[in-house]
């Protein structure tokens, strides 16, 4: 009998995993039922609201869009992996502080997107931020303070570099 | 480029007391879960011996179901039961209280798993539960259901039309508060009379009628609904879910299911945005079914299709209002028509919406009449000062008309009208201390206001907008720790940094910081009733419970202070968070010390159910520069204000405020449900649905005015809702100041707006 299963390995928020996954199960799906991993949320399925997003080899990926067969032999990083083990990472610092969040559904979503953008751009203009951050979508704050959380681990980010 | 403030630096605190807590700024207490992904929302909750379910849904927007076959899917390897509404049973009928408003059982049962008709594409019609979720999936598509399809309606128009297809043979209209035989899709028509409106046109020398009609549109929330139940062997249900009331969730799914509330325990999950949506419950009972066949605990998750097409939308409208003014700017009298759109069972939250149409107004003469009106459609649900938008729109579009023709400020015009305290509305209600005054007197004093704004296609708009906000009941208790923190208990679920609103209110009392208090939101075994987490109401209701709880914390150290000091407990004294008698002091903390020596464990507890709710007033400047080629309405610069009463957390505030305003915009430029001839809903993604993204907006700026309520001791009035109602009307006259168009219609889409502007510049007199 053939297996139902195929065999994937990944390095995930800097760790070795292996897992088993059936060929139709997304990468979301299994980062959340399969490694625990509940920080990426599923708010539409198809791509269009952000919310599960993570940074796979350096690029932005939803990984809902994505069959986790895919992932194998990739490098990723999740919600999870953007803190220190102290210490929390400047943007997560400055959502708290300017108050960035309201709900957190979408949060994860916006923490992974903004570190890629500050992972290639540590100086982004307002537009900027917000072409970026267009791929995730928030109903609770207007974006606002969004905007201004990423701004604000920019520079700080740039001050402590 | 668009405006952008460098910080929050107009809010005007006109609230005399000096807090040492409240009005400051803390880091949320759930904030480092909710950055590092470890906050724990309803889907991802698991279990031991977790399965998963699906729900199959009605094609037809109305369709007699002829027969259900499950066989098929029964059969399929891996699937564990299925349910339909036979398994549902029926369990009566009666008014079930939901918080911001009740719904008759039959009702909401009838929504949960259809019986006899689906009423609207999505409709649940059975449910499956299986060891995997792509399992049920494929099950659910095995269930044979003979279809009769039946003519769908969709806006009240087509409702109300003789001889249009009737949803529920058993309706009979409301006619005036009376039961009639009147048989259709109106389930009640009902009217506000203040004065003689026919007088008081007869006195107006400007006379302005026009019709809206706005679309349906969903509140959005990121978060899918979810619904986890584990029917024990015990006989015992218990339900994780994502709500904005875990105990109407409780006592709705125990009528439902026609078993004892004592029997449900509801543990509230983070919630991922409700904005009113997640009151109702959708899945809850359908997985406690299947939970009860299975003997396991079962998930049940929509998909972002399912949530678009089965869970409350707001209501669509027709509305016609009629207002005329005197020559020096007095508006003498109003009329208002008013149809919304239930959706597939009544309640459509117009008699919010009638309450609403003409409360900013100081008017002697008015007379409003409202239908509720069935379609085929999802349920509505609230959304956000649930019925006073759609309103607004309209009002607001009239009465900047009335401004322009008297050559009058618009904003001077709302002035010389403003509701204030003593001004009774057309429902009969005499406001209490209002804030409205203040708000437009801060609109026209803002730098905004003050700027002129310059420019071709560049247009500027201002609208005010009110909601009542309401107080129901709210629990907490408080347990004091020996090292001088408390660990305090809610049920408010908290959507948006209640926990710390509430925390800075018991932090206030005791004369500890915020941080000193660890708040938790706790099930329903855990805490007293506490009602929804709606109305604007957490901060105002569940912030007085803590307040009270400290208070009764207060008042037992009192006590242990006493025994120590071998003084009458009347003899102490508590002030900035001290107990005092004669020459002895013991700060709050060092007292929590010694609890354990003068008699154990000190803990607070309070149950309110206040009146004093404090309604909120709210207004937009907006300018806005429309495309002359592809009529795209840009923002450029967007002030929020709002008489919050007392400010808790001013962020929080300010992000209700932004929150509100941009869903407004979403409102009143894009967001609609595309509906096909057969009912069925054409654009039910989020690339499809189109909600603002960040890229479409510019810095929304906030003035918060603090105009203390005197019903609240804090002076807190309530912030959640109010700043949805205005942007629509702000930003349809910033485009008729833009373009001259006046639009009638909401969204103003680019298409919409764009066939607006041809007609004006085809025809430019016949279009005024």
């Amino acid at each position: 009998m053939m297996p139902k299963k195929s065999y994937v390995q990944a390095v995930i928020n800097g760790e070795s995993r292996e897992f088993l996954c059936e060929p139709r199960q997304t990468l979301l799906e299994v980062l959340r039922e399969e490694l625990g991993l509940t920080g990426a949320k599923e708010g539409c399925g198809d791509g269009n609201c952000g919310a599960c997003v993570v940074i796979q080899d350096g690029r932005l990926v939803c990984s809902c869009l994505e069959l986790a067969v895919e992932s194998a032999g990739t490098e990723i990083t999740t919600v999870e992996g953007v803190a220190g083990r102290q210490e929390l990472h400047p943007l997560q610092q400055c959502f708290l502080e300017d108050a960035a969040l309201q709900c957190g559904i979408c949060t994860p979503g916006f923490l992974v997107s903004a570190k890629a953008l500050l992972d290639k751009n540590p100086d982004p203009s307002e537009p900027e931020i917000r072409l970026w951050l267009a791929n995730n979508l928030c109903r609770c704050t207007g974006y606002d303070k969004i905007v201004r959380a990423v701004e604000h681990a920019a520079e700080r980010m740039r001050q402590e570099a | 480029m668009t405006h952008k403030p460098d910080s929050y630096e107009h809010n005007m605190v006109l609230a005399q007391k000096q807090f040492r807590v409240l009005g400051t700024r803390p880091i949320r207490h759930d904030g480092v879960d909710k950055v590092t992904g470890r906050a724990l929302y309803g889907a991802d909750i698991d279990l031991s011996g977790l399965i998963h379910g699906a729900i199959l849904r009605s094609p037809h927007a109305h369709a007699r179901i002829v027969s259900i076959d499950t066989s098929a899917a029964e059969a399929m390897e891996g699937v564990l039961a299925v349910v339909t509404a036979a398994d549902l049973g029926d369990s009566g009928d009666k008014m079930i209280d939901l918080g911001e408003g009740e719904q008759n059982l039959s009702f909401l049962r009838g929504n949960v798993l259809a019986s006899g008709k689906a009423l609207y594409k999505g409709h649940a019609v059975a449910g499956v539960a299986a060891a995997s979720l792509h399992v049920a999936q494929e099950a659910v598509k095995r269930i044979r259901v003979e279809w009769e399809p039946l003519p769908a309606v969709t806006t009240t128009q087509q409702a109300m039309a003789d001889g249009a297809p009737v949803l529920h043979d058993g309706l009979r209209t409301k006619e005036l508060g009376k039961e009639t035989d009147q048989t259709g899709n109106v389930a009640a028509h009902f009217r506000y009379d203040k004065g003689s409106p026919d007088e008081g046109f007869a006195q107006a020398d400007v006379i302005v009628e026009r019709s809206f009609d706005t679309a349906t549109v969903h509140q959005g929330y990121i978060e899918p609904q979810n619904a986890t139940a584990l029917w024990n062997n015990d006989g015992r249900l218990q339900i994780w879910t994502s709500t904005q009331g875990s105990f109407v969730v409780r006592d709705t799914t125990a009528a439902i299911l026609d078993i004892p509330v004592s029997q449900v325990k509801v543990t509230p999950m983070e919630i991922g945005g409700g904005f009113g949506g997640k009151i109702p419950v959708y899945l809850e009972p359908v997985a406690a079914l299947l939970s009860k066949k299975t003997g396991r605990p079962v998930k049940l998750v929509m998909s972002r299709q399912d949530v678009f097409e089965a869970t409350g939308p707001t209501p669509g409208s027709h509305i016609r209002v009629k207002m005329g003014a005197t020559n020096d700017g007095r508006i003498v009298a109003a009329e208002a028509w008013m149809a919304y759109e239930a959706g597939a069972y009544p309640e459509s939250f117009v008699v919010p919406g009638a309450m609403c149409v003409f409360a900013c107004y100081d008017i002697d003469n008015i007379r409003v009449d409202g239908f509720d009106v069935v379609v085929n459609k999802p349920s509505t649900a609230a959304y956000r000062a649930p019925g006073a938008t759609n309103a607004a729109f309209a009002a607001e579009s009239v009465v900047d008309e009335i401004a322009e023709k008297l050559g009058v400020d618009p904003l001077d015009l709302r002035l010389k009208n403003a509701a204030k305290e003593g001004t009774r509305r057309a429902d009969g209600v005499k406001f209490p201390r209002i804030g409205l005054v203040e708000v437009l007197e801060a609109m026209k004093a803002h730098p905004h206001y003050q700027t002129p704004l310059e420019g071709p296609h560049r247009g500027r708009g201002v609208a005010v907008g009110f909601w009542f906000n309401v107080g129901l009941e709210s629990s907490c208790s408080i347990s004091v720790n020996s090292d001088g923190t408390i660990s305090l208990v809610e049920g408010s679920t908290d959507i948006g940094g209640t926990r710390t609103s509430i925390a800075m209110q018991a932090a206030e009392v005791l004369g500890i910081s915020a941080e000193e208090v660890r708040p938790s939101v706790a099930d329903t075994d855990s805490v007293g009733y506490t009602s929804v987490t709606g109305g604007s109401r957490v901060t105002f209701a569940t912030g007085w419970a803590a307040h009270n709880a400290a208070q009764d914390v207060v008042a037992q150290m009192k006590e242990r202070a006493a025994i120590l000091w071998g003084v009458d407990a009347g003899a102490v004294e508590f002030a900035d968070g001290t107990f005092r008698s004669g020459d002895n002091s013991l700060a709050f903390k060092e007292l929590a010390k010694k609890l354990s020596e003068t008699g154990g464990p000190v803990t607070g507890r309070a149950t309110v159910h206040p009146k004093g709710v404090g309604g909120s007033f709210a207004g937009n400047i907006v300018d806005v520069e429309v495309d002359p080629e592809t009529a795209k309405t840009k923002i450029l610069r967007f002030t929020a204000f709002q008489d919050a009463g007392k400010a808790i957390h001013p962020s929080y505030v300010e992000g209700q405020m932004q929150g509100g305003s941009v869903q407004g915009i979403g409102w009143g430029l894009n967001e609609e449900y595309f509906m096909t001839d057969q009912g069925v809903m054409a654009n039910s993604t989020l690339l499809d649905y189109r909600m603002p993204t960040a890229l479409d907006l510019p810095m929304i700026d906030t003035c918060i005015i603090e105009v203390a309520n005197p019903g609240h001791p804090f002076g807190v009035r309530g912030v959640g809702e109010a700043s949805i109602v205005p942007p629509p009307g702000a930003l349809a006259n910033a485009i008729h100041n833009a373009t001259g168009v006046r639009m009638s219609r909401l969204p103003m889409s680019p298409p919409r707006l764009m066939e607006a502007i041809w007609a004006l510049e085809s025809n430019p007199i016949a279009a005024d």
